[in-house]
């Protein structure tokens, strides 16, 4: 892609609130807005919508405050989500579907099935997840773009001066 | 079958979403945890729950699900009903529980694997 190489990829971060359910989906409801108002396809914003809502609702859930990043790269939405919490002793084990640790009040508003991590993960090109217990969670996933979706991040790109 | 015949069918009163009733039903799922409807409801599905913030209209769209019922009674949040207008989601409400709802669904011929 011409100009690549200088061109800075569309960066937008969210801050998300531990607990804040009254809030709950309304990141993942941005993200999903710009990429909609980018043009990308049905299946790539109803991809990310899914794994943003899913990692959106961890940090709400488990974590005491969070960040998640939206990147737009020349081949690939990428996703990073940093939070600051009691973290995950066994991510092998969270990764498995059924597995939670929610609490009551999570489970009557009807998250906290288990199914976050591995709705990211089969909705996604690739996911990273590690943690630090006491400190917090670092999660990162990865969208690929093809065809038509490439050519909707050109107009997106700042370009350095 | 469309959600309008569903609705005729078994007099569900109409919450949101009044401009989709013709949306073709293709199967149906039930369930209240939602990270579980996001992994196995299917494009088309009408959908049985008594959750009824407005979350529900989130995985209904993510999910193309051709609306939600809410079952025993329930009604939906406020916000419930403007997300659901602002997505075009057909909210619906029956007195009836879940058990009975999903029964006459799969009775009309809603079978859950779509």
């Amino acid at each position: 892609m011409t100009g690549a190489e200088n061109s800075i990829p569309f960066h937008e971060m969210f801050h998300i609130g531990g607990g804040d359910f009254t809030n709950a989906g309304s990141i993942s409801s941005q993200v999903k807005k710009i990429l909609i108002r980018a043009g990308f396809s049905r299946g790539v914003v109803r991809r990310a919508s899914i794994a943003t809502f899913e990692a959106e609702m961890n940090v709400i859930c488990y974590a005491n405050r969070g960040n998640l990043s939206l990147f737009i790269m020349p081949d690939a939405l990428r996703v990073i989500v940093e939070d600051e919490g009691v973290g995950i002793p066994d991510v092998d084990l969270a990764m498995r579907e059924g597995y939670s640790t929610a609490t009551e009040k999570i489970h009557e508003l009807g998250f906290g099935a288990g199914m976050g991590l591995s709705n990211i993960k089969n909705h996604t090109d690739g996911m990273i997840l590690t943690s630090k217990i006491g400190q917090g969670t670092h999660l990162e996933f990865v969208i690929s773009l093809e065809g038509k979706d490439k050519e909707k991040v050109v107009p997106l790109f700042a370009t350095r001066e | 079958m469309t959600v309008f015949d569903i609705v005729n069918s078994f007099g569900l009163k109409i919450r949101a979403g009044k401009n989709r009733l013709a949306e073709e039903v293709t199967g149906g799922y039930a369930g209240d945890l939602l990270s579980d409807v996001i992994a196995h409801s299917r494009k088309g599905s009408i959908w049985v729950t008594i959750q009824t913030h407005p979350n529900i209209v989130a995985v209904a769209t993510m999910k193309e699900l051709a609306g939600i019922i809410l079952a025993g009674g329930r009604e939906p949040d406020a916000d419930t009903l403007k997300k659901a207008e602002e997505e075009e989601i057909p909210v619906l409400v029956s007195p009836l529980f879940a058990f009975e709802v999903v029964g006459k669904l799969y009775q009309m011929g809603i079978s859950g694997t779509g």
